[in-house]
């Protein structure tokens, strides 16, 4: 028998589990060596029992539990819960699940402000918002470590499917995964010339100066060339083909895999590195969306009434 | 009231739901309901955000199918900002698009919705999934893993990240595309139209025969559909008009933009998803399995049915004979499957077609831009059927106002409709089984939600 592994998706997309399949063929490997007692995007086991004859959540025991999003309403703190008590290592995958992630920027309104609001659209007809069956929103959205212990978190959005073998496979060698510590720029082949002589922040509203024909390592910097690029403040681990995967496709970096350090702040940390390449930090148009991939963790909240426009 | 037959999670589906089969005191079903659970806001926290920024925000909507929300939303900016994409910015969004169709429809096929078919619904709930399908058919299972690998491997090589991306920009395109680029392309989609072409005969000659009866009868129902289509009436799966077809085959088309003038959304108390419905047939909203009102689909089986025609050969006649087999409109649920291997046909050569196009490699890739204010609409059919994104920005280009009609939902009352069609079909005097009640699944898997 194979090491066990449950695997749950909370307040997600789905992105964390198709990353998962993108392991491609070494996947149908490690099949051959795990063991999925539960995983609802790929498999029929039901939460209460197969015929739902069942009075409470049950998720079978396993070795490795594996969650993806993050936890916005009750269900995802019950389910989150059984997958806690019953999985002797948790694993957070994905941005949502260690940092929030993009669902997370409703925390600067809250999550009844963000579904009254979608119940309110100028197609939709007039109506109450659904409160019956329906799960209870909680007051916001939560990373996973917020809400039970967390064995090993791996980021990104979405995760790198090498990455996510790495850690199965050292779980199932019982040895520590190799997991990158660094920063995107540590890993960004990009030319610098050191500081230049930007001032302020452009939008991307058109391509950056490059030559299409010559390798990445002759585009000189994004952030130098005067756009909002977050690598010098977001955890590296994108890299695939020599080059951070947003700069291999010729676009600045937003800052997907997280802070550097698990508790770092990805804005403060960004006002920082502009203030020391000599860029006004004033000139970023909502700076709140610094933080569009780790707003959970307290960091993005109401400011007032009337920052909700 | 008698009992409640609770199944939950829906499984080998995208995303949150629950099916509740409400029996009376005989053990027949009163009434059925599939619960959506979940539901996130993205139109209020993209409120505030530069517009250029959305469309690498909104891809994380939906992980299979990012690249749909990506397209759609740039599209809406570019009507935001006044700005028309160059022609070839134009065509590498449309080539994304179908390329991302292609790994879409391997997916659902053939690693949620196959181990029905391959290993049989009855079949044991432990081994009735992708593993089981490996160890069951290793072959096919190897083929299929890897010819999907290649397609997200395709779209990621080029455009730099196939789940969330972010090579889509306002005005067109961030990199244009090599020759060395579209020779490795090229090559790679010559073999996924071959496998396109294995996956259609392999589900006419050894899958679908031995479903003959669950395809015609499980779970189906008589609605309208919606597509979208070109002035010739071809289908088209990134840009053309909206088409609504009655369920008597009543055609009314109309540009994208008035969408707000032909749709609306209903809303229940029991659910999260919203219903969106034909108002313009004038006729209400009503989930009556005997008389709809309102009521259409989409995705696969209605792009397939609104369409005159497709425009790629082999497409075509796989169209020709499904519609000499199932008539116009087929309104089979369980044709979804089959409506998906057309598409997946249509893509590999609609995919081969662009990338044959002379100024494909052409470097002027993205027109300029200046945020502004304004309005715009952009829509795609997404694999699971009309996504509309709709924005308003104000001076600094910043959006103000956001309504999204999600592929997915327009099925919601469909998929509703299905379940209590074959929960009720099924299950007589109190008695079910396990293979039963998946099968009351199956009517939801069928539209890929």
């Amino acid at each position: 028998m194979g090491v066990r592994v449950a695997e749950e998706w909370l307040h997600s997309c789905s992105g964390c589990e198709i990353a998962i399949l993108n392991i491609g063929e070494p996947l149908v490997e490690l099949l051959g060596q795990i063991d999925f007692v539960h995983i609802p995007v790929l498999m029929d086991h039901k939460y209460y029992g197969q015929m739902g004859e069942g009075e409470e959540l049950e998720i079978p025991e396993a070795d490795v539990g594996i969650v993806s999003g993050g936890v916005a309403n009750e269900e995802h703190l019950e389910v989150l819960e059984a997958m806690r008590k019953q999985c002797k290592i948790l694993i957070a995958l994905g941005t949502c699940a260690t940092h929030g992630g993009l669902p997370a920027l409703i925390n600067s309104w809250g999550m009844e402000e963000g579904i009254k609001n979608s119940y309110a659209t100028p197609t939709t007809d007039k109506c109450q918002v659904p409160t019956d069956v329906v799960p209870k929103p909680l007051d916001r959205v939560y990373a996973v470590d917020e809400k039970v212990k967390v064995d090993l978190i791996l980021p990104g959005c979405p995760p790198n499917p090498q990455l996510i073998a790495e850690v199965v496979t050292a779980l199932i060698e019982g040895r520590d995964p190799v997991i990158p510590g660094k920063s995107v720029c540590d890993t960004c082949p990009t030319r610098r010339e050191g500081k230049g002589d930007v001032s302020k922040v452009r939008r991307f509203v058109q391509n950056a100066d490059y030559d299409p024909e010559k390798p990445i390592d002759e585009m000189r910097c994004l952030l130098e060339q005067g756009f909002m690029c977050m690598g010098p403040v977001t955890a590296a681990g994108c890299a695939r083909r020599g080059a951070p995967s947003c700069i291999s496709a010729r676009v600045p970096c937003r800052g997907c895999f997280g802070p550097v350090r698990r508790d770092g702040n990805q804005m403060l940390d960004m006002m920082n590195a502009l203030a020391s390449n000599g860029i006004d930090f004033k000139s970023v148009v909502d700076r709140r969306s610094l933080l569009r991939f780790s707003g959970a963790h307290g960091l993005l909240r109401p400011i007032n009434k009337k920052s909700g426009k | 009231m008698g009992n409640v037959i609770n199944i939950q999670p829906v499984t080998r589906i995208e995303g949150h739901a629950r099916i509740a089969i409400h029996l009376d005191d005989d053990g027949n079903v009163s009434d059925a309901f599939l619960h959506i659970m979940s539901l996130r806001g993205f139109e209020k926290f993209i409120e505030g955000r530069p517009a250029e920024e959305v469309p690498r925000i909104v891809n994380r909507i939906c992980g299979i199918c990012p690249w749909m929300h990506h397209l759609a939303s740039n599209k809406a900016v570019d009507g935001c900002f006044g700005v028309t994409p160059t022609p070839t910015g134009h065509k590498l969004r449309e080539l994304c698009q179908i390329m991302a169709h292609i790994n879409d429809k391997i997916l659902h096929f053939f690693f949620l919705a196959a181990p029905d078919f391959v290993l049989g619904p009855d079949s044991d709930y432990s081994v009735r999934n992708v593993v089981g399908i490996v160890k069951e058919a290793p072959e096919l299972a190897t083929q299929v893993v890897k010819m999907r690998q290649l397609g997200q491997m395709m779209l990621e090589r080029f455009a730099g990240k196939a789940i969330h991306p972010i090579a889509g920009v306002v005005g067109g395109f961030a990199k244009p595309m090599t020759e060395e680029e579209r020779q490795g392309l090229l090559e790679d989609t010559r073999t996924l139209l071959d496998f396109a072409l294995f996956a259609m005969d392999f589900a006419k000659n050894s899958v679908f025969p031995k479903y003959e009866d669950v395809i015609a009868s499980l779970g189906t129902i008589t609605t309208g559909f919606l597509g979208t289509v070109d002035d010739s009436g071809a289908l088209r799966l990134y840009d053309g008009h909206l088409r609504l077809m009655k369920a008597d085959g009543t055609i009314t088309d109309f540009p994208v933009d008035q969408y707000d003038q032909y749709l609306a959304e209903h809303v229940e108390s029991w659910t999260y998803g919203k219903m969106p419905y034909a108002k313009c047939w004038d006729e209400g909203f009503s989930m009556d399995l005997a008389a709809p009102k309102g009521v259409y689909r989409a995705n696969t089986l209605a792009r397939i049915n609104v369409a005159e025609r497709l425009s790629t050969p082999r497409a075509q006649e796989e169209l020709e004979e499904f519609r000499e087999k199932f008539g116009r409109p087929a309104q089979g649920t369980l044709l979804y499957h089959w409506a998906r291997l057309i598409e997946l046909v249509y893509a590999c050569e609609r995919t081969i077609e662009l990338l044959e196009q002379d100024d494909i490699t052409d470097k002027n890739v993205r027109a300029k831009a200046e945020p502004k204010a304004g309005r715009g609409v952009g829509a795609v059919e997404a694999p699971r059927g009309t996504l509309i994104h709709d924005y308003t920005t104000d001076e600094d280009g910043c959006i103000v106002k956001a309504n999204m009609i999600v592929g997915t939902t327009h099925n919601i009352a469909p998929m509703n409709m299905s379940v209590k069609e074959a929960a009720t079909s099924l299950i007589r005097g109190g008695v079910y089984d396990e293979g039963l009640l998946n099968k009351v699944e199956m009517a939801v898997r069928a539209y890929d939600p």
